[in-house]
């Protein structure tokens, strides 16, 4: 398991991936079975090299090899173990073997799971992620080597930064990437489907559960990140419109509109073209973002190791992959037959109107990122965008998409009429209203009362939709319950996200109220804040195994009772001259109490301390509305439709055009 | 896009031209970009081209248009009124809610003695802003309120606390985007100051 091993099973990997790219297309192209038919062995055999090759470099982590530069520059004899591991994909060149890792992950689970494709779509969509996997691995072998080796070899590492020794983190990356790189699967399908020239009912369905599935992955990714900035950096904020999370929403909310178009392909082959484009867009998003955090190009909080060399290789990189399928794109996609038409008040024209208000969001937060860079490139001005803008630009076009979600999914196919739709949504409207009454009284701000009443109107019609399709009250409950079990579970994800979006957005809306203060307090004194009483009791200095900390014991009480005694603290860390905050939080899941130690002031016999203490109404909403997202997805993932994605034809009865 | 969206009829042929167009203006967008990424990446390679250098922009140029409300226990001030000025000043931005900025404060009364210095409270209720100056001591001379951020932004000011220096006649001389400390002002703050004479 030496290094070099390492290295070899990292080269080895690359020639398979070369070889998954150029023999299945041609074989694919000449229809010669024998050539197609070794893509799976050599995507598979790809991801056994990886995985070989990343267990190298987890294994130099954990036996503590500091002649690999790599770790001698991220690890330390003292670090703990899980953070030895973790440590592995903290860091730029990890990080990237990681990404390659888990695209090889895909491969293969393409490989393994696609067996009933067409034989010639399948090599190529496994052509199409070998070639991505090369790419990245020539950028890991040629630029950023983990593997590297110094000479002589130090006794100790230089330690990892301190922020992020946290298991927040150390799961954050894998799932973040998972996202990520899931999405290269619809691309590839997409690509395969430029070259035959062909997209079908079938070809959504297969696409679909990829999609499904990167997105619910990049859900997770997204909020775990905003969790931990949430409870480690301590500055009381869960998103910071910083560069590197747009960059993460940004293929985001595009791969939330590439899944719902990918429904109306496979229900009823229109928008082929749309949702081709969504599936190249999202991932060129994904593969940019990448490359823009790693450049150096955007300013962030995230602090890659930046280096205009590699940026080159990267853009490079993203001129081939996006690039090349944008011209295939440019030069296929006009011959692509069009589908089945619909009026505009239907389902297809709800999911529309979602696509619509999706990109535009997308070509928002886009814009927003991009803006700085540009503006400093053509104009030589320094500027910098920040939550103002996006505020103000991103909820006036979320909140159509709130009011379209609601009824959306209760549309017919084709042609709907509003009406019958909506007078069954009266219960959701009363709610609807109620909430908004509720919300005029216990919110101040326009925007986050329309947040926070819309945000009720989609939970309640996502079970009105629910209850509906059941027929709940309506018969006699055994029988709902029977209309339940031979529902779709794929019906109850789509609620159940929707929901899930309510949920985030209800957080979302309640965190625009929360309440802070700064104060600078002596031990034994009592600050209020949100109808609690604050008391600093005593301060104490305490040793951890690589650090010094400074706990602070806080007394919270409401009307004389004790709710919760926190004790946040300050750790300074020996090895790297540094310091962090561990944030201490009550929750109760209704808000949280979020408690900081600052700095000391004062002299030492009369010593003052800085506190800041945050009242954060429905905070947990916010993480716990992702996971039901991502929880609505994997439902819906394990709906045997979707697993099976046999290219059975959905049964089209009265196929005729509308109008 | 939103004519593709439609899924137009196959049979329709005539503006095929038009539709291939548009197929390739994603192509043309994406070029565009990367022609602007391959440029700032050679510009950060050359050094003519910084996204992290927010300094540069900023000195040897005038004070942007501005005014700013009184602030207690200080007055506005005004673009006219840094014109105006025969001595330099500091313009330092803080907020009651930045912890840097309380840590910059007895720098701060220091430099008082020798160097004028103007505050904008950034980002700042009126009452917090006054509170902290009670408590930890005023170092400005005038003090205008940004309960907005807008001036912030004429500025170009990163974060709080942020600190430039005017020299007479209104042109930002010198600027630091990180809290001052005696050490700051020696190396950097002093030698702007003696270069120009003042």
């Amino acid at each position: 398991m030496s290094p070099e091993l390492g290295r070899f099973a990292l080269s080895l990997a690359c020639v398979f991936a070369l070889a998954q790219t150029i023999l299945p297309l041609i074989g694919a192209q000449r229809r010669d079975r024998r050539l197609m038919a070794v893509a799976p062995g050599l995507a598979v055999g790809q991801l056994i090299a990886l995985a070989a090759s990343f267990l190298c470099l987890v294994n130099a982590a954990i036996t503590n090899d500091f002649s690999v530069s790599n770790i001698l520059e991220n690890s330390a004899v003292a670090k703990p173990l899980l953070y030895k591991i973790s440590g592995v994909w903290g860091n730029h060149e990890g990080s990237i073997l990681l990404w390659a890792m888990i695209l090889g992950i895909c491969g293969a689970a393409v490989a393994a799971f696609g067996r009933n494709l067409p034989s010639a779509l399948r090599a190529r969509v496994l052509a199409v992620l070998g070639g991505v996997a090369a790419g990245f691995e020539l950028f890991c072998l040629t630029t950023s080597d983990p593997f590297d080796r110094v000479w002589p070899a130090p006794l100790d590492g230089q330690g990892m930064n301190p922020l992020l020794q946290d298991p927040g983190l150390a799961f954050h990356p894998p799932i973040l990437y998972t996202g990520y790189v899931g999405f290269a699967v619809p691309f590839a399908f997409a690509i395969a489907a430029l070259i035959e020239g062909r997209v079908d009912a079938a070809w959504g369905r297969w696409v679909r559960p990829w999609a499904v599935a990167a997105w619910a992955f990049l859900t997770c990714g997204i909020a775990l990140g905003s969790w931990w900035s949430y409870y480690v950096l301590g500055w009381g904020g869960y998103w910071f419109w910083d560069p590197v999370e747009n960059a993460s929403l940004i293929p985001w909310l595009s791969g939330t509109a590439l899944m719902h178009s990918a429904v109306v392909v496979e229900k009823r082959e229109a928008l082929k073209i749309w949702t081709v484009l969504l599936a190249i867009a999202t991932f060129s998003f994904s593969l940019s973002g990448t490359f823009l955090v790693r450049s150096g190009i955007l300013n962030s909080v995230h602090a890659f190791a930046q280096d205009p060399a590699r940026g080159i290789f990267i853009l490079g990189l993203l001129g081939v992959v996006i690039g090349g399928s944008l011209v295939l794109f440019a030069w296929r996609a006009p011959s692509l037959t069009a589908g089945g038409l619909f009026a505009p008040v239907s389902r297809e024209g709800a999911l529309v109107l979602n696509n619509i208000l999706l990109c535009s969001l997308c070509a928002v937060v886009l814009t927003g990122t991009m803006y700085p860079p540009f503006m400093s490139l053509l104009f030589g001005k320094t500027i910098s965008v920040g939550k103002p803008f996006f505020d103000a630009a991103t909820v006036p076009l979320a909140i159509p998409l709130f009011a379209v979600m609601g009824f959306g999914p209760m549309l017919p196919w084709k042609r709907a009429q509003l009406w019958p739709v909506l007078r069954r949504l009266w219960i959701a409207a009363l709610v609807t209203l109620g909430a908004f009454a509720v919300c005029l009284w216990g919110l101040s701000g326009v925007l986050p009362v329309l947040c926070a009443t819309f945000a009720v109107w989609v939970i309640a019609t996502s079970v009105t939709d629910v209850t509906g399709r059941v027929a709940l009250f309506r018969v006699p409950l055994s029988q709902s319950l029977q209309r339940a079990r031979s529902l779709p579970r794929s019906a109850f994800g789509a609620a159940l996200a929707h929901a899930g979006v309510g949920v985030t957005v209800l957080g979302l809306a309640a965190m625009s109220q929360a309440q802070h203060r700064i104060v600078e307090v002596h031990v034994g004194q009592t600050e209020s804040l949100a109808g609690y009483d604050w008391t600093l009791t005593g301060v104490k200095t305490e040793p951890g195994p690589n650090y010094v900390a400074m706990v602070a014991t806080i007394e919270i009480r409401h009307n004389g009772r004790i709710v919760t005694v926190m004790h946040p603290s300050k750790r300074s860390f020996n090895s790297q001259n540094q310091t962090t905050t561990e944030v201490s939080i009550h929750t109760n899941g209704l808000s949280d109490l979020y408690g900081v130690i600052g700095d000391r002031h004062g002299t030492d016999a009369n010593p003052t301390y800085v506190l800041r203490l945050h009242y954060n109404p429905l905070a947990p909403w916010m993480w716990f509305g992702a996971l039901i997202m991502a929880m609505g997805g994997a439902l819906s993932l394990s709906d045997r439709r979707m697993r099976v994605g046999a290219p059975r034809r959905a049964p089209m009865p009265d196929a005729v055009a509308a109008e | 896009m939103s004519d593709d969206l439609r899924s137009p009829p196959s049979g329709a042929s005539g503006d095929v031209t038009r539709r291939r167009l548009m197929m390739g203006l994603p192509l043309a967008g994406a070029a565009i970009c990367g022609v602007a990424f391959w440029k700032m990446l050679a510009g950060m390679q050359s050094g003519s081209f910084n996204p992290h250098d927010i300094n540069a922009p900023v000195t040897g140029r005038p004070v942007p248009v501005f005014t700013l409300a009184d602030q207690i226990p200080g007055t506005g001030f005004s673009t006219a009124d840094l014109r105006a000025l025969s001595k330099p000043v500091l313009i330092n931005f803080f907020a009651s809610w930045c912890i840097p900025c309380i840590a910059e404060m007895q720098a701060l009364l220091d430099l008082q003695k020798r160097l004028p210095i103007w505050g904008v409270a950034y980002k700042d209720k009126p009452d917090n802003a006054a509170g902290l100056l009670k408590h930890a001591g005023n170092p400005y001379a005038r003090i205008g309120s940004d309960r907005e951020g807008r001036v912030a932004i004429d500025w170009g000011v990163s974060g709080v606390p942020e600190s430039f220096l005017i020299a007479p006649g209104g042109t930002i001389i010198w600027h630091s985007a990180a809290g001052l400390d005696n050490d700051e002002v020696a190396a950097g703050l002093d030698g702007t100051l003696k270069r120009i004479g003042g």
